[in-house]
């Protein structure tokens, strides 16, 4: 669905952002971004919907090159941005003015996506707070029935009800055509959503598996002595003992740690790429 | 669903699943929600509960009418069953042993516990 290959990109000259990039995304699957701060994880999700040029290489999705921005290319990619501008009329002729962009609009949909975050529908744009205006948006985007989905951050600013109601429609939303991409720093919002992660750091994808893939070859557990005839790829000391990533032997399936996963990938990288070539 | 750090989620799903039948929540033959229905209330990914499903499947504790859904096997209660106390004599068993041996009880002195517990929490 989405393929990226050699991508070049910098903001300033002599300060490369990206250099010879590439990833590989396949509809069906919900890809969680991970990267630290600046390591470029909005940029690369503005050079997939096309809002940036690539310098060199390619960023092809759905088999077009996506700065070209053709209208069969633009009404299957939505891109839910962390911030964003809302013109200031109400639901209603938002839904008038941009839904006829998008083909597959369901109406429907996004009068039960609003209903479930309790948003009324004819209030006015400008009248909302930051956090009903993304609900608003998130709506929008699922309604739209595009192949490509983006979201930057999509849960920050959302309250601790509003999360669970944004799995259920995230949850909803998946089907075998559509490819989802998330770029998140609350692993933990979203962790039983993502079945695929993606780790971008120093100007490459360092990381690219599903969830199912990782736990196969890697066991998450909370230990309370280490023991040293075990090989410890990663640890994470606490009170509550010692959170620890190991090579999984014995075919047992533990529940993914994001966050251990993330840090692991991070400081320990070439023992744990080693494990997935 | 609150979900436990210690196993992975498709598992914990199985576990739900083999409850709500032990409990006699849903019968067998009978339909059991769709992946979908139970990705989005158990707010999870429709793949991994696809997972659990193929995994039961497997088992034979649901089966497949194609186009339709999955339904629970007719001799569930007693596969689930099995499979349970398999898990349970080598996974629980054990360290239960390993108390009773350390402290020295008669296996006979525990029955009246037992009765006792199974009185006041299933009758």
């Amino acid at each position: 669905m989405i393929t990226i290959t050699s991508l070049k990109f910098s903001y300033r000259k002599r300060k490369p952002l990206f250099e010879d990039l590439n990833l590989s995304l396949s509809a069906g699957h919900i890809y969680g971004l991970l990267g630290k701060n600046g390591a470029g994880k909005s940029t690369l999700l503005k050079q997939i919907a096309g809002l940036l040029f690539p310098d060199g290489g390619k960023c092809l999705v759905m088999g077009r090159h996506s700065f070209k921005r053709e209208p069969a290319f633009l009404q299957e990619i939505f891109l839910v941005p962390e911030e964003f501008y809302l013109p200031k009329v109400s639901i209603r002729t938002y839904v008038k003015n941009y839904a006829p962009f998008y083909p597959n609009f369901d109406e429907s949909a996004f009068h039960s996506y609003l209903k479930e975050f309790d948003i009324p529908y004819d209030q006015q744009l400008a009248n909302m707070s930051y956090g009903q205006k993304k609900k608003v948006i998130i709506s929008f985007a699922l309604a739209a029935n595009t192949k490509v989905l983006i979201m930057d951050e999509p849960t920050n600013g959302l309250d601790i009800p509003s999360k669970s109601q944004f799995r259920k429609v995230i949850a909803a939303a998946v089907s075998e055509e559509k490819c989802i991409v998330i770029s998140t720093h609350q692993v933990r919002d979203l962790d039983n959503l993502i079945d695929s992660i993606v780790i971008i750091d120093e100007h490459k994808i360092i990381f690219n598996q599903s969830v199912d893939t990782v736990t196969d070859k890697l066991s998450f557990k909370l230990l309370h002595q280490l023991d040293d005839r075990q090989q410890v790829l990663y640890k994470d000391s606490s009170l509550r003992g010692h959170s620890v990533i190991l090579k999984n032997e014995n075919m047992e399936h533990s529940k993914i740690d994001m966050e251990l996963l993330f840090n692991a990938v991070l400081s320990n990288r070439q023992p744990i790429q080693e494990l997935f070539n | 669903m609150e979900f436990k750090d210690s196993q992975a989620i498709y598992l914990q799903i199985a576990d739900y699943i083999c409850e709500q039948v032990l409990l006699r929540k849903w019968q067998p033959e009978e339909r059991i929600p769709s992946v979908r229905e139970l990705a989005v209330s158990l707010e999870v990914n429709p793949n991994t509960v696809m997972r659990t499903c193929e995994l039961l499947q497997q088992q034979e504790i649901i089966y497949n009418k194609r186009g339709i859904g999955y339904f629970i096997s007719g001799d569930a209660v007693k596969k689930i069953k099995q499979f349970k106390k398999e898990t349970f004599i080598t996974n629980e068993l054990p360290s239960l042993f390993r108390s009773i041996y350390l402290l020295d009880i008669d296996l006979d002195e525990l029955k009246p516990y037992y009765e006792k517990f199974k009185k006041s929490n299933f009758k």
